[in-house]
């Protein structure tokens, strides 16, 4: 590991403040991420400041939306009788995410900023242009099997690894982040760049911006909601595709849709052509599959994650039809 | 020898499902594994390792390293002592017979990717770690064979070694003759053993005497090799590993960080910690190689066997031959008047193989029983009656009669606990809604071998007894097993007893593998007990021997504090009369979702003839390891190899996908009745790996019974499954 100062933050400005100047110390929250990264020089900080010390937890319902401090930890959220009511694909997204151990460890804030899997960019002696701009990207042609087929680019196919961003994203909720400036708000979905040509830069955050909640609006869509997962393993894995997905009802026809999905995209993928293809529909496997069929448009798979295109057309299919009570 | 079982009185504890004698222990932390000794200023290690796989170090700049905060020194191939590296008169079972074993520290040359070739030792691992990240390599590469498909375009024979082309009559003739063929190629991936525990040696020099505290299925072993890399007597080593944390085979062989460990701490001038890290354990210690085989069969309409070839490629290191007895089941499995076999080697810029839990057997019976699978469906035979149709009623490889084998009950027993009966033959037949539900099965089998054993007994005038032997518990129960002989040879309860293994100054032990410990550990500690209950017996003047509730007092009267006693056991003549062999069926239910491509087995039934059982309770913790083992072979375990580094992409716990428990199903463990005079005196068979065997194939043949599919390129993953249900649609 290399060597690296360490400081307890005792209140938020010293994370902008000392965030802000250099050396731009890591963020340490659960680091359930941070320290496999450390531990493998994919990170070579000088400097973490643990935000553990903050008050930055808690769960609060008001005005229809749910605030979430950052640090609260996903074993903690997934069990809010709140969350499991009234949005539960985000309890189901956290239960389906790593394991009891891990839920326990990492926070909120952190599950969001998690890095890559990539297995390139996470060995430090292969050619990651994530990890060390202009080094090249080894997945492209290499071992490719649980990479990104949407939002990609030349420079980098790497998937974005977060289920709960995915159910986030879905239910457009928003972060709340303090920066050297002051305070501001983006919608999860906004949160994550597109690689381009610019794979390293994950996220609009700018150094010394430190999340410290996420809101999540409540909505009929949220209220009937739901995850479901594919992956090698039957727990502790990441996603090979995912889906979160909310219908609200109008009578017998669907009066609103949300879809996202994960495993597949860059960042958390917004389906909004699949979610307009529902509304003003009658739920049926019919139109289910019809909408679902859309979920891959515009996919460049690279040979190893060629299978991700059927498979994402028939996991969204799966969440709707299980969510439809058509399974 | 054979009738020493007999003289045995008393209350059986062998055969008791007696609980773990060290579970405490090991729950509450109180067992030292090798890692957590703490010799006096002990230092700690990190290993550099190169980022080529082939070629030579050109330069190599340790100064930042050396002048970096705690280091105590750096060792390379520039300053690290010349090691003799003397040949053995015998080279040791575990090691590949023929290659030179790889050298390090001792020249720049480059044979693999993530090769040792630097240590750095400093007073703590975080600076060491931090120090090793410091030197700078420069290379001088060399054109590498790190394509698999490359290197097995021209495989060759093994240069030592067990023979592997075995044949018996025509088979390419009666192949060709038959009414019924299959001929088909599986593919099984490299796969790494992942112990929970990491390899860790602790290396310590007292003047010109080295002690190590090692992770090893064999003391022994350690310290032989060692002294012959050293060119030290043996004497002057001593090895201590009393827990082992899981190996499954990776800590048979003396790895180069054994010797790296010694060089570090002679250098240092300080007892040295050098643990590998996750990622290291998937280039400096072996893995169980890629290999993929032919399997051809030929057979009457009824599906009686007329020919079997089986061809396998295995990969292996550019310095050693590592051969597995691949091919070997093909020859003794089922009746077969024709018969062919070859087992090739691809060598490639890798590290070396080494032998994963049921080597080579768990390899060539998944391909030979896939093959069987596939038979049966042509010929229209229900797999188990083709199994029966085929049964050997003798070993027709080695032409002797089998000591004994209970297949014909593990089937029976397996299948009725499975409700086989229930299958209905076509394949997507069987649904759960939209789940395809799939039944298949396979059988198992692996020999029974037996080395020589010494053991040593101290009886106490406290009325206890401790009883010692060189051997190895890397979870199966060795502890628990043989106090349970000693016990019931002595005549005392358990709580009365104490074994202790692992370490070099106990009498020799063999190697802790291949499934032996039982059969040649269990036979020198019966026999140790066997005489020492025999001297108390003489001291006391008895004419019937003598109860082990008599022997405080018996040594008491004489004025001992305890008698001595020690013993070895060796297999005799009993080896060549009869073919030895532990059998087994597996069954298994699996469901497939035709949409998401998952596979998920439900339940696993196994049922084993492996003689005597001497504790159900650890046994059948071995056989649901086995199963769980096999599980993650067909679904979901594969050490991720990209061609153009020659290195392993997933290493680590997070991507090299073992089974979780969420993947465990319920399993199902039977022991069919089997007294086999002729093993060992304890009639025993042993139980490691033939657990791991047959699972797979099970699984694989039930996932083509759900799909109609056939999978022969493991493991089956979502992606295979949906191809090929996507080709079929
Ligand atoms: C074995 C394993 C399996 C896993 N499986 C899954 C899975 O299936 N699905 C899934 O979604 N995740 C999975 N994870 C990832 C896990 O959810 C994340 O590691 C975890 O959520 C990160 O949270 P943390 O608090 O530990 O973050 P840390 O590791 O402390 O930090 C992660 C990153 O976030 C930054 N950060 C943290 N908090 C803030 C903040 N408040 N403001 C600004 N920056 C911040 C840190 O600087 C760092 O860059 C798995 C992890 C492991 C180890
Ligand atoms: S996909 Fe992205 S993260 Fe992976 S190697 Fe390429 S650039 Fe690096």
């Amino acid at each position: 590991m290399h060597p690296f100062a360490y400081t307890a933050a005792q209140t938020p400005q010293d994370v902008t403040t000392r965030g802000s100047h250099p050396p731009h110390p890591d963020i340490l929250a659960g680091g359930t991420d941070l320290l496999q990264l450390l531990k493998e020089r994919v990170r070579t900080p000088a400097e973490l400041i643990d935000i553990n010390g903050l008050d930055l937890g808690g769960i609060d319902e008001k005005n229809g939306c749910l605030r979430v401090g950052a640090l609260v930890r996903m074993s903690e959220l997934a069990a809010d009788p709140r969350v499991t009511r009234d949005w539960p694909v985000v309890s189901k997204a956290l239960l389906d995410s790593a394991s009891a151990q891990v839920r326990n460890m990492a926070s909120i804030a952190g599950n969001l900023l998690q890095r890559t899997r990539c297995p390139y960019f996470r060995d430090a002696t292969t050619p990651c242009n994530k990890r060390d701009p202009g080094t090249g990207c080894s997945a492209l042609d290499g071992l490719n099997r649980t990479h990104a087929i949407l939002g990609t680019s030349d420079r980098c196919i790497a998937a974005h690894p977060s289920d709960l961003a995915v159910a986030l994203v879905a239910l457009d909720a928003r972060i709340s982040i303090l920066g050297p400036d002051g305070e501001d708000e983006v919608a999860v979905e906004n949160l994550h760049r597109l690689p381009g040509d610019t794979p390293h830069m994950e996220t609009v955050l700018q150094p010394g911006d430190l999340i410290t909640a996420i809101h999540i609006p409540a909505s009929e869509c949220a209220r009937r909601s739901h995850y479901v997962k594919v992956r090698d393993r039957a727990s502790f894995e990441w996603a090979l595709v995912s889906a979160a997905v909310g219908l609200d009802m109008d009578g017998g026809t669907i009066s609103d849709a949300r879809v996202a999905v994960g495993g597949v995209g860059t960042k958390p993928w917004r389906l909004r052509t699949v979610e307009s293809l529902l509304i003003g529909k009658a739920p049926g496997p019919q139109v289910f599959k019809a909408a679902a069929d859309r979920a891959a448009d515009g996919a460049q798979p690279r040979g190893g994650n060629a299978y991700k295109v059927e498979l994402l057309k028939h996991t969204v299919t799966r969440a709707l039809m299980e969510l439809g009570g058509c399974a | 020898m054979t009738d020493t079982a007999m003289t045995v009185i008393g209350q059986s504890v062998i055969g008791k499902p007696v609980s773990r004698v060290d579970g405490r222990a090991k729950v509450t932390g109180a067992a030292t594994y090798a890692g957590e000794f703490r010799p006096d200023r002990l230092a700690h290690a990190a290993v550099v390792t190169s980022t080529i796989p082939a070629g030579r170090i050109r330069a190599l700049f340790a100064d930042a390293a050396e002048s970096s905060p705690g280091v105590l020194v750096v060792a390379t191939h520039h300053n690290a002592p010349r090691l003799p590296y003397n040949s053995m008169a015998q080279r040791p079972q575990v090691d590949p017979q023929a290659g030179d074993q790889l050298r390090v520290l001792q020249s720049p040359e480059i044979r693999f990717n993530g090769q040792p070739i630097a240590v750095v030792v400093a007073e703590t691992l975080e600076q060491a770690t931090h120090a090793a990240a410091l030197i700078r390599v420069e290379y001088d590469p060399a054109p590498a064979v790190t394509r698999f498909e490359e290197a097995a375009k021209s495989p060759r024979k093994p240069s030592a070694g067990k023979p592997t082309d075995l044949a018996r009559g025509d088979a390419d003739a009666a192949l060709a003759a038959a009414q019924v063929t299959i001929d088909a190629t599986y593919d099984q991936p490299m796969e790494h053993h992942n112990a929970i525990e990491p390899h860790v040696t602790i290396a310590a020099w007292d003047g010109d005497r080295l002690t190590l505290w090692d992770k090893t299925q064999w003391v022994g072993n350690d310290r032989a090799e060692i002294a012959h890399v050293f060119g030290i007597p043996e004497e002057d080593i001593r090895v201590v590993s009393p827990f082992v944390g899981g190996a499954f085979g990776s800590a048979l062989r003396t790895w180069p960080h054994v010797t790296l460990a010694a060089i570090a701490a002679k250098m240092a001038g300080r007892p040295v910690k050098l643990e590998l890290t996750r990622r290291q354990l998937f280039s400096a210690i072996g893995f169980r190689p890629r290999t993929v085989q032919r399997v051809a069969l030929g057979a009457e309409a009824d599906g009686r066997l007329t020919a079997l070839i089986q061809e396998a490629v295995g990969h292996t290191s550019q310095y050693e031959d590592y051969a597995e007895t691949t091919v070997e089941p093909a020859s003794m499995l089922y009746s077969c008047p024709n018969l062919r076999t070859a087992y090739r080697l691809a060598p490639m810029n890798i590290n070396s193989p080494c032998p994963m839990r049921a080597p080579g057997v768990v390899t060539g019976v998944l391909a030979l029983e896939m093959a069987m699978d596939e038979l049966a469906e042509a010929a229209g035979v229900d797999p188990l009656d083709l199994r029966l149709r085929n049964y050997a009623e003798r070993d027709e490889n080695k032409d002797l009669p089998w000591s004994s084998k209970g297949l014909r009950d593990c089937y029976k027993t397996a299948a009725e606990r499975f409700g086989w009966s229930g299958r209905s033959p076509k394949p997507g037949s069987m649904r759960d809604g939209r789940e395809l539900v799939g039944w298949g099965m396979a059988t198992a089998v692996y020999p029974t071998h037996r080395a020589a054993a010494s053991a040593s007994v101290v009886i106490r005038d406290d009325g206890t007894a401790v009883v010692r032997s060189a051997a190895s518990d890397m979870g199966p129960g060795t502890y628990t097993s043989m106090t349970q002989v000693a016990a019931e040879a002595l005549d005392l309860p358990v709580e009365r007893v104490r074994f202790e293994l692992g370490d070099t100054d106990l009498p020799k032990a063999p190697v802790h593998g291949g499934s032996i410990t039982m059969a040649s550990v269990g036979s020198a500690v019966q026999a140790a007990c066997v005489a020492a209950r025999a001297r108390m017996r003489a001291l006391s003047n008895a004419v019937d021997p003598v109860r082990g509730a008599d022997y405080a007092e018996i040594l008491r009267r004489h004025g001992l504090p305890q008698v001595d006693v020690e013993a070895d056991a060796a297999p005799g003549i009993e080896q060549k009369r009869f073919s030895m062999y532990a059998f087994g069926a597996i069954f298994a239910e699996v469901r497939v979702d035709p949409d998401l491509g998952t596979v998920r087995v439900p339940r696993l039934v196994g049922a084993y003839g492996s003689g005597r059982i001497v504790n159900p309770k650890t046994a059948r913790s071995q056989c649901v390891g086995g199963m769980v083992l096999g599980l993650g072979m067909a679904l979901s375990e594969q050490s991720e190899w990209d061609d153009r580094f020659g290195k392993v992409m997933n290493a680590n716990l997070a991507e090299y996908l073992v089974p979780v428990n969420a993947d465990v199903p319920h399993l199902d463990v039977t022991f069919v009745d089997e007294h086999d005079p002729h093993v060992n005196p304890l009639g025993v068979k042993g139980l490691a790996e033939i657990a791991a065997v047959g699972v797979t194939p099970a699984i694989a043949n039930a996932v083509h019974h759900a799909t109609g599919i056939r999978f022969r390129s493991l493991p089956i993953t979502p992606d295979k499954v949906l191809a090929g249900l996507s080709k079929k649609r």
